[in-house]
């Protein structure tokens, strides 16, 4: 059997030391009417026919076109060192390291990583990761309502759409009051949230680049938010902060963000990585692991799990949080990307997203009757261009040609079925970005 | 060793500047961008790979060697199924692409694999249909949770209460209090077990359902679980599978056979995914027929052509908890295993997890308190009672055993066992391995008699000496800024 050590001798001999006649009688205390009658699943599989089976439905997915989708999620490259120091088995098949003086590599590269999302947020203290960039809106939410004490919360519609249908199933059935600002233009509308700011608000949270694509400075926001004891929550992309100011710089209380983008494979939507800041004087509010530094009896450097009492397996049903198994290695996998490239490096990527993407700003525009949805606003590597047809035909006609042309609106915005999201990244070539404004040519 | 940050040298880098490949250039607004660059450590693509060779080998692995750590099942991880998961078709896919016009037939293949994940583990635990999204274990919970909460209010049932019992891990009641519920622990009884009496008494029309790991975390199957589901039943509530534990029952015994109405797996555990060092994991919820409405969207559904597609607007369901599919490449290692198991393999699994248990916990019987004198399945628990009498507690014997070249136990948990030491051995070791540990662990409890103070220095092979955890909790020092 495929991962079994055991011989049938060894088994012979090990039941003999329990004293048990047969491996049947390990299960003696399932009573008998409770006992399946053998799973109505296939025969097992070579690794050689699980291997054909599986490439064989990759092939059913397409990958060779060019894409220009975003919306949270972003094609970086990533270079093969990230692929072979994250396939170090001595990281991936550990777990959480409760017993630290066995596991100082994995404690070590969390509170590395941790050092990494601060000096890139500017926040002075992050934890070691939580599922994705939705679920860390939500627990920041969860947060903020601990820390205030408070049940409102403000969510500006210009955060991911995504993101706050994931808020909305989860505090359904917990009393929270859960406000939607509109933007205006594609930014957070400051009129709008201070009308709704008041004593019972938690937090504002606004995401930059909006899910739109618009750079915002939430600096007001944040100053509007304190002016009421509310917290600002900012959720950030990561690559962005190579050239963005900062959540710190702005104000925030909490950041977070989605981390996929540091590394990580598109893999159909995961596993991606949460990312979590705060101010130091919230810490002990904050949800997830986090590795401290301590000196061992030699006064050299270690790394344990802190804090530990905001957590489940301490506090139970007063924890601050339930998680537990979050995102380590993706965590690890970020870090090893954010070594790699470095403080010019993450600059110089930041700056190609941007410049490709004001190239294809400029050239898509070029194409007759498509325009800007929000000009005047800043961008960083992606932007909303509205057509004069509606979105999903476009872009069910350019998939035929191999192109993904960006993200329909009129999924989540039903007024703009002619609006396109469009992301670049690095990846992006000028010859893909003419291809891209050619077909729009053709079509429209 | 240094931090990666203390590295660093000016003007260094890996990744040289690459020439853009457009004539254009951003200019945004000066007040928008940050004033000076983030502060990440200027490195050569070898200084990097060496700084994580060197953490590595700070580290340790199922791949380096036994790790018995109870409750987390760390089985061996195989690697035909990382390669899987880094195939170009899987690994490139954008996950918005099956939400675009026509997008559907652009991912058929991963949709194949998550409809055929769905069906395999309804076969495996009983159960009418599988969400994939959960994206760990307790967020498998959660999901759960709200899916009691969504169940009962569509029937205009008033519950306020989940029970969970004394012996259950953490996330169990965390997971009951942020969906919403007050959580009532019940206390065990003498035979380790749920004390029934004392659940029966906890049964009223208040009670959302009962939050059950089976075997429990002290590894020992209740033979009373079909009456104790009986009577939750009858006050309307809910029967919750915790699922950390299964790989004790497959092929043998289904959640949905003896009365669970929710299970959550932890494909990390069960299906032989790596545990990443704390993640990434996937939590995988199941539920029987009457619940099935209520699974978060999205919903992967088969059409009578036999091609694939997402289902986002099921009336009653609870809506988006995860962005996407949940953790596809997790989900995708593991379809890879239980395609190789198949039926036999997974049998052989719970027969060979459950005969190490039993053979390590009868091997040390006599040299370690047994707290419950029962057979055990997948896991025992032990205590170091007897040991802690000489001043050597079940910490003092986990660092102890990391000297000896092994990981330790998961130690003081469960929390119903004085001086707990709960040992996993999983399947996937052989008779060889345990017999080493097992020697080792006789050889510990003869140093405990005989040189008890030997146990304050361990360990001694390990980078760093033994942590004073209170300290950085009372000053915490928690980044290099």
């Amino acid at each position: 059997m495929p991962f079994i050590a055991n011989t049938d001798a060894q088994q012979r001999e090990m039941l003999e030391a329990i004293g048990l006649a047969s491996v049947d009688d390990l299960f003696r205390d399932i009573p008998p009417a409770l006992r399946g009658k053998g799973l109505k699943l296939p025969d097992g599989l070579g690794e050689m026919e699980m291997q054909a089976r599986l490439a064989a439905l990759a092939d059913h997915n397409a990958t060779g076109l060019v894409s220009f989708l975003g919306g949270g999620i972003y094609d970086h490259f990533i270079p093969a060192a990230i692929e072979a120091i994250v396939s170090r088995s001595e990281f991936s098949t550990s777990y959480t390291p409760y017993q630290p003086e066995i596991s100082q590599g994995n404690l070590q590269a969390i509170f590395e990583f941790q050092s990494a999302i601060c000096r890139l947020t500017e926040m002075e203290v992050a934890n070691a990761s939580l599922y994705d960039g939705g679920t860390a809106v939500y627990e920041a939410i969860m947060m903020a309502l601990r820390v205030t004490g408070r049940n409102r919360v403000i969510v500006d519609e210009s955060v991911s759409p995504i993101y706050r249908t994931m808020i909305r199933s989860y505090t359904r059935n917990l009393g929270i009051e859960l406000v939607e600002t509109l933007p205006t233009r594609g930014l957070p509308d400051r009129e709008a949230i201070r009308e709704q700011l008041n004593e019972q608000t938690a937090a504002v949270v606004v995401q930059n680049p909006t899910f739109f694509g618009c750079i915002d400075d939430a600096s007001d926001i944040g100053a509007m938010a304190h002016d009421c004891g509310a917290l600002l929550i900012a959720s950030v992309y990561p690559v962005s902060l190579g050239l963005l100011k900062t959540p710190g710089a702005m104000g925030a209380d909490i950041a977070t963000g989605e981390g996929q983008s540091l590394g990580l494979p598109l893999s159909f939507g995961g596993p991606y990585l949460g990312f979590m800041a705060c101010r130091k004087a919230l810490v002990r509010k904050m949800p997830g692991r986090i590795a401290g530094r301590v000196p061992d009896a030699q006064d050299r450097q270690g790394f344990v799990l802190t804090l530990q009492a905001r957590e489940q397996h301490i506090r139970r049903e007063k924890a601050t949080s339930n998680i537990c198994t979050n995102q380590a290695l993706c965590a690890l996998t970020s870090l090893a990307y954010l070594s790699l490239l470095g403080k010019q490096g993450l600059r110089d990527l930041a700056q190609t997203c941007a410049d490709t993407a004001s190239y294809a700003l400029e050239r898509l525009l070029e194409v007759p009757g498509v325009t800007l949805r929000f000009p005047g606003r800043w961008f960083f590597n992606e932007f909303v261009l509205d057509l004069p047809l509606p979105a999903d035909k476009v872009i069910r006609k350019l998939l035929q040609r191999g192109v993904a042309a960006g993200f329909p609106l009129v999924r989540y915005w039903p007024e703009m079925d002619r609006s396109l999201l469009i992301a670049v990244t690095e990846k992006r070539t000028k010859r893909e970005i003419d291809l891209l404004a050619l077909l729009l040519e053709a079509i429209l | 060793m240094k931090l990666i940050f203390e590295k660093s040298v000016p003007g260094r880098r890996a990744v040289p500047r690459v020439a853009s490949r457009v004539k254009t250039s951003a200019h945004i607004k000066p007040a928008l961008l940050r004033e000076r660059p983030a502060e990440l450590p200027e490195l050569s693509e070898l200084d990097v790979v060496r700084h994580f060779t060197e953490l590595s080998r700070r580290n340790y692995g199922v791949d380096t060697g036994f790790y018995p750590l109870g409750s987390c099942t760390m089985k061996y991880n195989p690697k035909a199924a990382e390669r899987v998961a880094r195939l170009p078709g899987f690994a490139d896919l954008h996950p918005l692409l099956p939400q675009l016009p026509g997008g559907e037939t652009l991912v058929q293949g991963a949709l194949a694999v998550l409809h055929g994940m769905d069906h395999l583990l309804r076969e495996i635990c009983g159960m009418a249909a599988f969400t994939m999204q959960p994206l760990a274990g307790a967020h498998g919970e959660l999901t759960g949770a709200m899916i009691v909460a969504a169940y009962h209010k569509h029937k205009g049932n008033r519950k306020t209460t989940l029970l969970i019992p004394d012996s259950a891990h953490g996330t169990n009641p965390a997971s009951a209090a942020i969906a919403g519920y007050q959580v009532k622990s019940i206390p065990s009884g003498a035979d380790g077990g749920i004390d029934f009496d004392q659940l029966a008494a906890a049964l009223n029309p208040e009670v959302a359902g009962l939050m059950l790991t089976c075997p429990n975390t002290l590894g020992l199957f209740n033979p009373r679980i079909k009456e104790i589901a009986d009577r939750v039943h009858d006050v309307d509530g809910l029967m919750y599978y915790d699922g950390a534990n299964l790989n004790a029952l497959l092929g043998r015994c289904r959640p949905g056979d003896i009365g669970f109405d929710i299970v959550h797996l932890n494909l990390h555990k069960t299906f032989a995914t790596p545990h990443g060092g704390g993640g990434p994991g996937a939590g995988p919820v199941g539920v029987v027929e009457k619940l099935v409405p209520f699974l978060p969207v999205s919903i992967v559904r088969e059409r009578p052509d036999g091609s694939f597609y997402l289902d986002y607007d099921p009336p009653k369901s609870i809506g988006y908890i995860a962005p996407f599919y949940g953790n596809f490449a997790v989900i995708l290692r593991a379809y890879a295993y239980i395609l190789m198991l198949g039926r036999e393999g997974l049998l052989r699994v719970s027969e060979n997890a459950v005969l190490n248990a039993n053979y390590v916990l009868a091997r040390l019987a006599p040299y370690f308190d047994v707290p419950v004198d029962r057979p055990c399945m997948h896991e025992c628990v032990l205590s170091a009672s007897r040991q802690a009498e000489k001043g050597v507690r079940a910490m003092d014997i986990a660092k102890a055993i990391i000297d000896r070249g092994f990981h330790p136990p998961t130690v003081y948990f469960p929390l119903t066992v004085a001086e707990a030491m709960m040992i996993e051995p999983t399947e996937t070791e052989s008779k060889e391995t345990l017999d080493a540990f097992i020697a080792a662990l006789i050889d510990l409890a003869r140093l405990a008699d005989e040189d008890p103070d030997s146990f304050a220095r361990c360990p001694t092979k390990a980078p760093v000496t033994r942590l004073d955890e209170v300290a950085a909790a009372r000053k915490p020092d928690l980044a290099s800024l």
